[in-house]
């Protein structure tokens, strides 16, 4: 178990100097990293000066090594837009992204684990039924667009909710709803099919014909075994909902690390965007660690190191 | 999510699959979308939008791009004060929705067919060598991909799509390098398993050469998979295309898109919500019938999986 845990652990560190090595490269694809980042209007002599002082003059290799070592301690340069090093501004924009995709992740667990366990015990109930749909609709209904329809819906015509801003509990619930939706989707169909599938393994006929009481065989032996595949896809989906929460952040003005890729997009400010892209990654990595160190927690299998 | 079934609980139809022509095979397959509500719905849905993609000159009603500023932002028809004249209304600009929506079309399905070929074809070609020389570079080139597909995909997809700018075949090339690793996983797994399965083994055994086997054996059963998992990914795609639309990081500005409709809608929320409703349920509308379709195709070309959709 330590062995595999250590070398899951080692391959994030790889990956993530790779993403570190990815982000330098990626600014340069276009061969240009000055005009890139320059207004479209600079004239050639405000290019000029702005690669002098970047350094983007300078050879391949000889900025490679200084972007690489000054990034490996968190180093990205300093924002165009806010003439300030990006990093901190990044991760002060945490907490408003962690919190929305907190409340998104709790919003599809509370209603999608019942709705699928309630579904795959009762196949083809009316129950069923609405499991199967929200299954559907979770994962066709664009995120963006629901977003935008409940603003219309629940904000402008009925007044309910405040449409944008992070001010009052309310605000949290629209953009959670539409982020979390999708994710609601998959936990509903996983949960649904992996409890159909329990049902009919031979430990739960056995269960039953040693006289165990309904209610413990669900919560001990279904409940757990539907609980080893939900927890992979919590973490992946929480992992999704970092990095993929950019649409609803920038639609509610949510003020996170979504909507600030989206400012940084648009004011050219390269620096900022790939000091978010390694650090969402580190959350995302880190993220996964955690998943698989839960996974071995539940599913003993694992643990001992007997793996398929 | 493997659903392992058991081989008496296979309906009689599949374990007389194989001694079928491809004609029988075919029509068997017929009556299997005819049976399967989801898949049948899926199918339609489809086809409505490759002929709106194919056919949207002579669907149109107006010219999508004709800019009638004196119609501008009339309501659609079944609003109290709408007309048939523009069944879904006019943007902004006085544009026809409708025919907007019918030419959209042609980005969506482009940007996911295409996508998808490129996706599908590298990721065949790296998961085939992964799967058939195996061993160390194997488990190397699985690492990687799986370290991939574990980072923030939408985070790198925009990051990229910023830089190289906009414009329809950049759009294609970026899902299509992005979305390769998935199509390697899976190939890579489905070569290993036929590779392991007894009929290769046999083929092996009687001394059939490599060639025989791969053209014979490993292409055939890769195919449905693969076709399940296309299906999917260009639902995908067309998700992720509106969405980089949205942002403004897909085709010009100029080329009426799905995302691009959504992103002008936005700006009229509140007085015209139709700019922005109707390219949505375009989008919806399709990748619902993909998703059907998909689900269907998952059950008829991989009959181990028949069991779970009771």
């Amino acid at each position: 178990m330590h062995r595999y845990f250590l070398s899951r652990v080692l391959q994030s560190v790889l990956l993530l100097l790779g993403v570190v090595v990815l982000v330098f490269f990626m600014v340069r694809i276009t061969g240009d990293p000055a005009s890139l980042m320059m207004p479209r209007n600079a004239t050639p002599e405000q290019i000029e000066a702005f690669r002098e002082a970047m350094g983007f003059n300078r050879p391949l290799i000889v900025q490679f090594w200084d972007f690489f070592t000054h990034a490996l301690v968190g180093d990205f340069g300093n924002s165009l837009h806010f003439k300030s090093p990006a990093l901190p501004l990044v991760i002060e924009r945490l907490p408003a992204t962690l919190e929305l995709a907190t409340a998104a992740m709790l919003m599809a667990i509370l209603i999608g684990v019942p709705l699928g366990l309630l579904g795959g015990f009762s196949p083809g109930s009316v129950l069923d039924s609405l499991a199967r749909l929200v299954g559907l609709l979770g994962q066709s209904i664009p995120n963006f667009w629901l977003a935008l329809i409940m603003i219309l819906v629940f904000a402008v015509r009925l007044g309910w909710f405040p449409s944008f801003g992070r001010d009052e509990w309310k605000s949290v619930v629209l953009p959670a709803f539409a982020l979390g939706l999708a994710t609601m989707g998959q936990i509903v169909r996983l949960t649904r099919s992996s409890t159909l599938e329990i049902r009919s393994e031979d430990f739960i006929r056995t269960a039953h014909s040693k006289g165990l009481l309904p209610r413990t065989i669900y919560t001990k032996h279904v409940l757990r075994n539907v609980a080893i595949p939900l927890v992979s896809i919590i973490g992946v989906q929480f992992g999704y909902m970092l990095g993929g929460s950019i649409y609803i952040e920038f639609i509610f003005a949510w003020p996170g690390i979504g909507q600030l890729l989206e400012q940084a997009i648009g004011w050219r400010d390269f620096p900022m965007v790939q000091a978010i892209a390694v650090f969402t990654s580190v959350a995302v990595l880190a993220l996964n660690l955690l998943t698989d160190a839960a996974y071995m927690i539940i599913d003993p299998r694992i643990r001992y190191g007997i793996r398929e | 999510m493997a659903f392992e079934s058991r081989p008496f609980e296979h309906d009689v139809d599949t374990l007389l699959d194989i001694e079928k022509t491809p004609l029988q095979r075919l029509a068997y397959y017929g009556r299997f979308l005819w049976r399967d509500r989801g898949g049948m719905i899926g199918m339609f849905i489809f086809l409505t939008v490759v002929v709106a993609a194919l056919f949207s000159p002579q669907l149109s009603p107006y010219d999508p791009l004709d800019q009638r500023l004196r119609d501008s932002k009339l309501p659609p028809a079944w609003a109290a004060d709408g007309t048939w004249d523009h069944p879904l209304g006019t943007d902004n600009l006085g544009r026809d929705i409708l025919s907007r929506i019918i030419y959209g079309s042609r980005v969506s399905l482009t940007v996911g067919f295409f996508g998808v070929l490129i996706a599908a074809t590298l990721g065949m070609l790296i998961g085939s060598i992964a799967g058939y020389i195996g061993g160390r570079v194997d488990s190397a080139i699985m690492s990687i991909i799986n370290l991939i597909l574990s980072l923030p995909y939408l985070l790198f997809v925009v990051f990229i799509a910023a830089i190289l700018g906009r414009s329809l075949l950049n759009v294609i090339l970026i899902f299509g390098i992005t979305d390769s690793p998935i199509f390697a996983r899976v190939t890579r797994g489905e070569v290993l398993r036929i590779r392991r399965s007894g009929y290769v083994e046999s083929a092996i055994s009687a001394g059939a050469r490599w060639p025989h086997i791969i053209v014979d054996h490993i292409i055939p059963n890769l195919i449905g998979p693969l076709i399940t998992l296309a299906t999917f990914e260009m639902s995908a795609m067309i998700f992720y295309e509106a969405g980089l639309g949205f942002l403004g990081l897909s085709v010009p500005p100029s080329v009426p898109s799905w995302g691009n409709m959504l992103a002008n809608g936005r700006k009229y929320l509140t007085n015209a919500p139709w700019i922005a409703a109707a390219p949505g349920l375009a989008i919806m509308y399709t990748s619902l019938g993909m998703n059907l379709l998909g689900d269907w195709l998952r059950d008829v070309l991989d009959p181990r999986l028949r069991r779970a959709r009771r």
